[in-house]
């Protein structure tokens, strides 16, 4: 377990170390930004020195050093429309992030788990065809369109819920049932042909030939092993909900790190547009992690294996 | 071919897929002769007219509506449609290029090779792929030729992983072992011998990454960062559309649902290609 936990600690370091190195290169090739910082008509001198200032001045391998060394500290640089520590400006905004993907995560996988279970148990039945149709619709619906949708009803047309906006748990609403409806639907299916693959294993027969509940053997012999692949699920759901926190934040006015994101690139604050897109992609490698964790206690064959 | 239609007949997801599927490629292809207003100029008298049908005062024959600026909601889903599928595809095609390539190579070598790219990979799936295809399109600023360029950019990862899989099986298949032995050159055998086994799940992979392509690149469009215009974008229209939420409905439903229907139909037909060609998956998935 520890060779296990070693090696994945050192892919994510790996992985960590990629993305930030990604970020360095794009963002160098978004142009100068002592260009921006100044006002039009600056002389070359001045130029000069701002680029001397900002470290533009050196070899791009040595920028990449000193920013490598920067952003283990945090230190992302000053955002140039706030004026302060790009990473604080982005810290500011994590928590609304955190709050509308957690929420949407928790309540799509419990809308998941029972609809997956329900189309499993009722093999060829109604019940299956809803809940596959659903499943089927809500992956192919684009998160931005379902919100504007929901917006347009309930928003605009009944007036029950704010447009977009945070604050009241009524402005939580749409954003994260929008995004849980996205959630549930790769859950339901994938849970329901786990389920159908476990239901026909030995070791299934074994128990219902035992005389075992068949409530005890959903749970303990089919659900436990059906629900493994959705663990790693949820990894991937993470990273589309985190990366598409851009589009939703956008939709519903949501006061988090995407829709800055998206204000830092209209605006071309580099600082801003790197520390966020380098904190969101920390923050996936390491639920990642989490889950490579989960998933080798779940499943001792996984952690043998190496 | 036969047995491949009446695998087909016999699903009706599948069949369904197909079949609007192709109404939108038809659509697509045949759009200058089908005789629809300019998707890019507009009368300003026709601002904001309804559907025809809602049967709300709506003067000209517009079917689905107009926009903003009285332009023609049909003619620019179906123009749109043009520009997006064409991006799509083109994005497909060339992720899988380079995608099928790099895993035939990663496959083949297996050792170092094959560890520094799957490292690769591992390393851009640590990248959210909506921010890591937005922090490009930024860069690299929107065109259409850079769009494609991000969306294969976010594409190729996933047929390296599955086609080094199977490249790991093919290769010790005794064709190519027998191919070894009477001394096929590597790039021979990679092409001749291994890359027709791998093109049936290639083509799955990327009828499936087809479907998500198109969102992201609405979603793309639909943040600004999109084919720039005059070109008609359906993530664009209900950008604009948004503004207008509470007097013209019709400009946001409708090029949202044309991409719910085209990446549903993406989709069926996707589950239906892994179906046929592996009947050990049949009705699980």
């Amino acid at each position: 377990m520890i060779r296990y936990l070693l090696g994945k600690l050192a892919e994510s370091a790996i992985a960590i170390w990629g993305v930030v190195t990604i970020v360095f290169f794009v963002t160098r090739i978004l142009g100068d930004p002592s260009a921006l910082l100044l006002p039009i008509g600056a002389s070359p001198e001045e130029m000069a020195r701002l680029q001397a200032d900002l470290g533009l001045d050196q070899p791009l391998f040595l920028q990449y050093l000193s920013y490598l060394g920067n952003i283990a500290t945090g230190d992302f640089g000053q955002s140039f429309q706030f004026g302060r520590p790009a990473m604080g400006v982005v810290l500011e905004r994590m928590p609304a992030t955190m709050e509308l993907a957690f929420t949407a995560l928790i309540l799509g996988t419990l809308l998941g788990v029972v609809a997956g279970t329900i189309a499993a148990l009722n093999r060829g039945r109604l019940a299956e065809l809803v809940v596959m149709l659903f499943a089927l619709l809500g992956q192919a619906t684009p998160v931005f369109w379902l919100g504007i949708m929901l917006i347009l009803f309930f928003a605009v047309d009944l007036r029950w819920l704010p447009t977009g906006g945070y604050g009241t748990p009524a402005h939580l609403v749409l954003p994260a049932f929008t995004l849980a409806v996205f959630v549930s639907a790769s859950i339901a299916r994938l849970l329901r042909s786990n389920l159908l693959d476990v239901l026909k294993e030995d070791y299934v027969r074994t128990a219902r030939a035992k005389g075992l509940m068949p409530r005890v053997i959903l749970v303990w012999h089919v659900g436990r092993n059906a629900l493994i692949p959705v663990v790693t699920m949820i990894g991937i759901i993470m990273g589309e909900l985190l990366g598409g926190s851009v589009v939703t934040e956008t939709v519903f006015s949501w006061p988090g790190v995407g829709r800055l994101i998206i204000q830092a690139i209209e605006t071309k604050d580099f600082p801003v547009i790197q520390a966020g897109v380098a904190l969101i992609a920390f923050i996936f490698v390491v639920i990642n992690f989490a889950i490579d964790l989960l998933y080798g206690l779940l499943d001792p064959r996984i952690r043998e294996r190496r | 071919m036969r047995s491949f239609f009446s695998a087909l007949l016999r699903s009706k997801a599948g069949l369904f897929g197909w079949i609007i599927l192709s109404i939108f490629v038809l659509a697509a292809l045949l759009a200058p002769v089908l005789g629809l207003d300019s998707p890019v100029r507009g009368s300003l008298s026709a601002r904001l007219d309804p559907p025809t049908w809602t049967g709300l005062f709506s003067p000209g024959p517009h079917p689905l509506g107009t926009d903003q600026l009285g332009r023609d909601i049909l003619s620019r889903i179906i123009y749109g449609s043009r520009v997006t599928l064409a991006v799509a595809a083109a994005a497909v095609i060339l992720g899988g290029i380079v995608g099928v390539g790099l895993g035939i190579v990663a496959g083949y070598f297996r050792g170092m090779t094959d560890r520094i790219l799957m490292r690769l990979v591992d390393i851009q799936l640590a990248f959210p792929l909506m921010l890591l295809a937005l922090l490009v399109v930024a860069a690299l600023g929107p065109s259409l030729r850079n769009i494609i360029i991000v969306l294969a950019l976010t594409s190729w990862i996933r047929y390296a992983r599955i086609i080094r899989g199977q490249v790991l099986a093919v290769r010790e298949r005794e064709f190519v072992q027998s191919a070894r032995a009477i001394g096929s050159g590597t790039l021979r055998i990679m092409f001749r011998h291994i890359l027709p086994n791998v093109l049936t799940p290639a083509l799955v992979v990327g009828t499936l990454e087809l479907a998500r392509v198109i969102i992201m690149d609405a979603a793309l469009s639909f943040l600004g960062l999109g084919v720039p215009p005059p070109a008609p974008s359906w993530g664009r229209m209900l950008a604009d559309g948004r503004t207008y939420l509470s007097t013209a409905w019709w400009i946001v439903t409708f090029p949202g649902l044309a991409i719910v229907l085209t990446v549903l139909s993406v989709n069926l037909v996707g589950d239906w290609l892994r179906d046929y060609f592996d009947p050990k998956q049949r009705g699980l998935k």
